[in-house]
């Protein structure tokens, strides 16, 4: 059979547009997606009227707001928005650095989908959902061996929660001990996830952040300055949003134990991780996986998702209740492990997003444990080709760690594009958009400047690669050559330049509809 | 419609490649090695960027090298509102030009220049009136300007086209040529102008915007003000972060000056050193200061009244160090520095400090003592 040769095809590409409006707009009063059908006369008699199924308390005044629109426009509205929407499934996905956006096998979804998976209700009878309960446990067994941890909670439904969580159990570890209130700091990086600062922030933590040394890793001799009496935890991400790993984290983790902390271990996206190191070798007492990231559970648009949290066996007392245990051959959820006075309590109800725990535990039997270490060994070969690639490429370059490899991800820096040419990295963003692809700056502020941040994921062929590498090379070209094209980006997505300078003014935000004619009519 | 003021410098930069350091009070000298100006070829591609806008926004400039020439070469509706006296231009020309701009309450004014060039539109006094500067200049140190000269252009047209229009306040530094052709790096604190605040047109899903650098400094001042002790002085070093803590309080304040604050209410204002030293001997002291934007300079530049006498009083153990995120990315991870002119002293500050960067929050960073070890290219 003839190969196709891909090498440097730069792909012809034109988002479909619509100007859908918003589904409020498109409601015609009396219009019905179905008209159900009136009771029978013997369902009527016995149920009399459906006014006396629900106590006068429970009943709306006014009815509900909806919509009102036949099916095939309802399905012709979704049609069209999802054609106007990028993704892993129409292009490769390699410009969302720190989300780690792979290929989830379509199988695991059809599985969350079957009906013995949504007909399920959390409050069963556990005798009647003895398989979901049994996946939670052994998808618990699964993530202790991956991590080190003792046990595993899956109530947090995202990697903010779950290091809300880490930080709630930190608090109520040191409540415990009469340390409460004087352990009031929690030390992270400036190049882990923000939300390792964020989260404990909304608790009331205060938060030191500590900057890279002139190597690259966390600087260990300002850590020292402020790691002491009053540090309640250290959360970190390693490797960082760099992509570089921190080779003496262990040292970090030390300090903080002999001062009487506690170590977290954001391992949201732990990618190039998986079966080479664990968070309680590297000295860590709690530990997260997104599932949604590492696990291929996906992404579903922001949610749903899991924060699965795992803790050291000191620590297990504190984690939300219920824990799914095993007693003989059944499965049920166990309260009695919880410290009734210092347990955190629910973070979430139940016991968190089950499809998405399915569809984890799917994917990590479908691989078995020398698949998952092949998953990082392939995510990170991936990235250190691109790397490499890129790094040919005279105006890219990448701070920190000059001539070692990087792990799953790279932040790069175009500051001598933006040198020479005047285009910005923020102005690339908008030109891949030209040409189907993603492209991810930083987190704000920009400690590199004009980044960009890459992930590719054990997902892309090499040719896949080559083709987003090859794509990136024409716009540098075109920067030289050319740069108004870029300037004046995108030409062919959904919409041209967007206008961003209200995006700061609160009076202008509009979360729903009913805020949105609040404000503007 | 728009009115844009423009205004250039024609001899900004010539002294920069005959290898004089700067133009400032050396353009004969410029010219006798062979100077050719460089500043009127970046104004015009600087405003080539509002070039779609032609037909719809005026420029209004100073006669003839002032800006009238490139803003009529590149067919813009071009209003003439000042003269200048004689036939050479100098700052006093940017400063006329500067004052008729305002008075026509343009809506931004786009300059080609350096630093000297910010200087006298400082100098100038034009308030809140936004302004951009295309880098044209041998110092560019002053964050008003942007890096390229298309970029300046962009700003100003993304700003101008912007729904809503946020600005922020820049400082405009600048060193002693005559210090600098002789070596040394002495830079100092002249003064404030507003620029257009990040006016990026980006699609940026996970980083929507940047919080503003204005709420950043309230947050600051709000965690600073929750921790201040009854009977304690707190001395105010310059700049608009430590201003930010004046206005929550409702109190009087110097920009470029040290205030000195205490149970709340302003005693001080434009205090002297020995003043200060005054302070320092009635009251317990907490010294409150912010780096200077891009070379991080805490103590030593633009707030020599906080001399080593009075650093010696109040002892680093009480110096808090404010800054917002923003502020310390443009570092790029240099550290702060200290140059007070007394090594002991200087000893003494040096180390890490817990920098307060929002409410509850903090970053530990690197202060050194010594000199400039950054001065940007231009």
């Amino acid at each position: 059979m003839k190969r196709i040769d891909r090498s440097n095809k730069v792909r012809s590409f034109h988002q479909a547009r619509w100007n859908e409006s918003v589904i409020f707009e498109l409601s015609q009063k009396g219009e019905r997606g179905i008209l159900i059908p009136k009771a029978g006369s013997g369902i009527e008699e016995a149920l009399r009227s459906t006014d006396q199924l629900l106590s006068d308390k429970m009943k709306r005044k006014t009815a509900p707001a909806l919509p009102e629109i036949s099916q095939p426009r309802v399905l012709r509205h979704y049609m069209r928005i999802s054609q106007e929407t990028l993704g892993a499934d129409v292009n490769i996905e390699i410009g969302q650095g720190t989300c780690t956006v792979k290929y989830s096998p379509k199988v695991n979804e059809q599985l969350a989908r079957l009906p013995e998976m949504t007909e399920l209700h959390p409050k069963q009878d556990p005798a009647t959902v003895q398989g979901i309960l049994q996946i939670m446990h052994e998808t618990d067994l699964y993530m202790r061996e991956i991590s080190g941890m003792d046990r595993f909670t899956f109530q947090p439904s995202g990697g903010s929660q779950a290091i809300m969580t880490m930080a709630a159990i930190a608090r109520a570890y040191h409540e415990k001990n009469g340390e409460g209130e004087q352990r009031d700091e929690l030390i992270t990086t400036i190049y882990s996830h923000p939300s390792d600062a964020a989260a404990p922030a909304v608790l009331g933590y205060k938060i030191i952040y500590i900057h890279p040394d002139e190597d690259g890793y966390p600087d260990f001799e300002a850590f020292r300055t402020v790691v002491g009496p009053k540090t309640a935890a250290f959360f970190v991400a390693n490797p960082e949003d760099t992509g570089v790993y921190n080779t003496k984290v262990k040292n970090f983790t030390d300090l903080v134990h002999q001062n009487g902390g506690l170590c977290g271990y954001d391992q949201a996206n732990a990618n190039g991780l998986l079966g080479v190191t664990r968070a309680k070798e590297a000295g860590f007492d709690m530990c997260f996986f997104n599932l949604h990231k590492t696990f291929s559970t996906p992404h579903g648009c922001g949610g749903p998702a899991v924060g699965a949290t795992g803790v050291s066996k000191e620590l297990v007392p504190f984690l939300p209740a219920p824990l799914i245990d095993r007693e003989g051959d059944t499965y049920f959820m166990n309260t009695d492990f919880a410290d009734k006075e210092f347990g955190i309590g629910k973070v979430r109800l139940f016991n968190g997003v089950a499809p998405v725990v399915l569809k984890a535990y799917a994917w990590m039997r479908s691989l078995g444990a020398e698949g998952l270490y092949e998953v990082a060994k392939i995510a990170v070969l991936n990235n250190n080709y691109m790397f490499k690639k890129l790094m040919e490429i005279p105006c890219v370059d990448a701070p920190y760690t000059k001539g070692k490899q990087r792990i799953e991800q790279v932040r790069y820096t175009l500051g001598k594009l933006t040198e020479d040419t005047g285009i910005t990295s923020g102005d690339i963003q908008r030109r891949m958009m030209d040409f189907g692809m993603h492209y991810w700056t930083s987190h704000h502020p920009y400690y590199v400047p004009e980044p960009a941040t890459l992930e590719p994921t054990e997902t892309p062929s090499k040719e896949d690669i080559d083709e987003y590498v090859a794509t990136l090379k024409q716009i540098f070209e075109e920067a030289y050559n050319d740069p108004e094209i870029i300037r004046t980006a995108p030409h062919n997505s959904v919409c041209h330049q967007l206008d961003e300078s209200e995006m700061d003014d609160p009076d202008k935000w509009a979360p729903s509809w009913r805020v949105y004619l609040r404000k503007t009519q | 419609m728009r009115k844009i003021g423009f205004i250039v410098n024609p001899i900004a930069g010539m002294g920069g490649r005959v290898g004089l350091k700067g133009t400032d009070g050396v353009l004969e000298e410029a010219l006798i090695r062979g100077a050719v100006p460089s500043a009127p070829d970046k104004a015009m591609r600087g405003l080539r960027k509002l070039l779609s806008q032609k037909n719809n926004w005026q420029i209004l400039t100073g006669e003839g090298e002032l800006g009238e020439r490139i803003s009529r070469e590149l067919e813009f509706k071009t209003n003439v509102v000042y003269r200048p006296a004689g036939t050479k231009t100098s700052g006093a020309d940017t400063v006329g030009l500067a004052k008729a701009l305002v008075l026509e309450h343009v809506d931004l004014i786009l300059f080609a220049g350096g630093d000297g060039t910010a200087r006298d539109l400082v100098a100038a006094h034009i308030g809140e009136t936004p302004v951009v500067g295309i880098p044209a200049g041998v110092k560019v140190h002053s964050p008003v300007f942007a890096t390229h000269p298309e970029t300046a252009g962009e700003l100003a047209l993304r700003y101008l086209m912007g729904n809503k229009r946020r600005k922020r306040e820049a400082e405009v530094l600048d060193i002693s040529e005559k210090d600098y052709r002789a070596g040394n790096v002495v830079t100092e604190l002249f003064g404030y102008l507003s620029v257009p605040d990040g006016a990026g047109l980006l699609q940026n899903r996970k980083a929507p915007s940047p919080a503003s650098e204005a709420s950043a400094q309230r947050e600051i001042a709000m965690e600073l003000i929750a921790s201040m002790e009854a009977g304690v002085a707190y001395l105010l070093g310059p700049g608009t972060t430590t201003r930010e803590v004046s206005l929550s309080l409702y109190q009087p304040f110097t920009l470029l000056g040290v205030d000195v604050i205490l149970d709340k209410k302003a005693i001080l204002i434009d205090a002297t050193e020995q003043q200060l030293i005054g302070v320092c001997r009635e009251h317990p002291c907490r010294l409150v200061v912010t780096p200077t934007g891009g070379q991080g300079f805490l103590l030593g530049r633009g707030n020599q009244q906080i001399s080593p006498a009075v650093l010696e009083m109040i002892g680093p153990e009480n110096m808090i160090v404010v800054a917002t995120t923003g502020k310390l990315a443009e570092l790029q991870h240099r550290p702060l520095m200290i140059d007070t002119g007394d090594l002991k002293t200087d000893d003494a500050f040096k180390g890490y400090t817990r920098i307060i960067t929002g409410f509850s929050a903090s970053v530990v960073y690197p202060v050194r003592s010594g000199s400039a070890s950054y001065i940007s290219n231009s």
